[in-house]
């Protein structure tokens, strides 16, 4: 599936553009595109590096092991394949935490994290599993307490209450991560059928 | 009052953190120098190995947006759109958000400039921008960083959550800043 949606925009881009004789643009786009993909790569190395080494000494102190233990019985409903003392959990938990407090460029690094320890779960490495799809559903989804890009921005545009719309944006979230949790649990269901 | 208390969370949460982990490790007598630069030495691989996957999806993406065809497919949209209520000004920030983040965040300052921040437009674009995350890239960097190559259901369930996302903020903001 991942492979025709690649492959339809590429194709369906460039049919358009020859259509519209504009076809140099292509040219431009793709060299364009793929130098910002390595430099967004390389942007991701420092903030990397910063979390995963924080994460290591939360990890080895037990910081780690406290929090899961609070919120592990919320957990464990969710991600049920997942042994409560697996360092996946920890990972998991931390993630979704660091989304809520909107602490956006931390968030990439401890998902990446969780991601590698539900791997060491996973018995075929190319295919996802079901819990994955699940953590990835709620990290699509993005639940966060405090939207703080949207925020700045609304001060910036000059806005009279740029706040005003947080108690908003908690209800839609937390209502649109209930809706997903309920479709993924669907489509494991159905995915495990066929 | 409640503007203070979210710029206090978001400016403290980071500092307060770090403060927390090292004290908690210096606590537990952890070599919190060497843990640190352990758990680092991960950091640099991690964001090579995602470098292809980023780069395969930002090209495609590009094209997509740069040959037009996403604003094509954004006029084919709008009609269809708009007969479930949604405002013609917000179809291309539905498209744009699970393609591409800053792409989005760039839209919804725009539309915060053309209508103001606190007219119906702008708040709906605000609550949009901030309450889901890009499913592409999500999807691209966290199952390219350990290798998978396919992602199952898992991009069916995260366009699902846009889509709810999208019409869930149109609906609420109606409802509660109607008036």
């Amino acid at each position: 599936m991942i492979n025709l949606i690649w492959a339809a925009f590429l194709l369906i881009g460039i049919i358009y553009a020859a259509i519209n004789g504009n076809i140099d643009i292509i040219t431009k786009s793709v060299i364009d595109a793929a130098e910002s993909g390595v430099t967004l790569s390389f942007k991701l190395i420092g903030v990397m590096c910063l979390w995963l080494g924080l994460m290591k000494i939360a990890e080895k102190a037990g910081v780690v092991k406290i929090i899961t233990k609070v919120l592990h019985p919320m957990m464990k409903r969710i991600f049920r394949n997942i042994p409560e003392n697996h360092p996946a959990m920890g990972a998991i938990i931390m993630t979704i935490s660091a989304n809520m407090l909107g602490l956006g460029n931390a968030v990439t690094p401890l998902g990446i994290k969780a991601m590698q320890e539900m791997q060491s779960l996973n018995g075929n490495k190319t295919i996802a599993t079901p819990a994955m799809c699940t953590f990835l559903a709620i990290c699509t989804t993005g639940f966060t307490i405090v939207p703080a890009t949207v925020i700045a921005l609304r001060a910036a545009a000059g806005s009279a209450r740029p706040e005003e719309i947080v108690g908003v944006t908690i209800v839609v979230s937390l209502f649109t991560t209930i809706m997903v949790l309920i479709f993924d649990f669907f489509c494991r269901i159905i995915f495990y059928r066929i | 009052m409640m503007l203070e208390l979210c710029t206090k969370i978001s400016i403290w949460a980071i500092p307060m953190g770090i403060v927390i982990i090292i004290l908690s490790g210096l606590w537990s007598k952890v070599k919190v120098y060497e843990a640190f630069v352990e758990g680092a030495s991960e950091g640099f691989y991690t964001a090579v190995r995602i470098m292809p996957f980023l780069v395969a999806m930002m090209v495609s993406i590009s094209v997509f947006r740069d040959s037009g065809a996403m604003q094509f497919m954004i006029n084919c949209l709008s009609p269809v759109l708009s007969l479930l209520g949604v405002p013609e000004a917000l179809v291309p920030l539905a498209i744009m958000k699970p393609l591409s983040g800053t792409g989005a965040l760039g839209l919804a300052a725009e539309l915060l400039n053309q209508f103001g921040p606190d007219s119906l437009y702008g708040r709906i674009a605000s609550t949009i921008a901030g309450s889901t995350d890009t499913t592409f890239y999500i999807l691209t960097v966290y199952f390219g960083a350990v290798g998978i190559t396919n992602p199952r259901y898992s991009l069916y369930v995260g366009l699902f959550g846009d889509m709810v996302g999208f019409f869930s903020s149109i609906y609420i903001c109606r409802l509660i800043f109607a008036s």
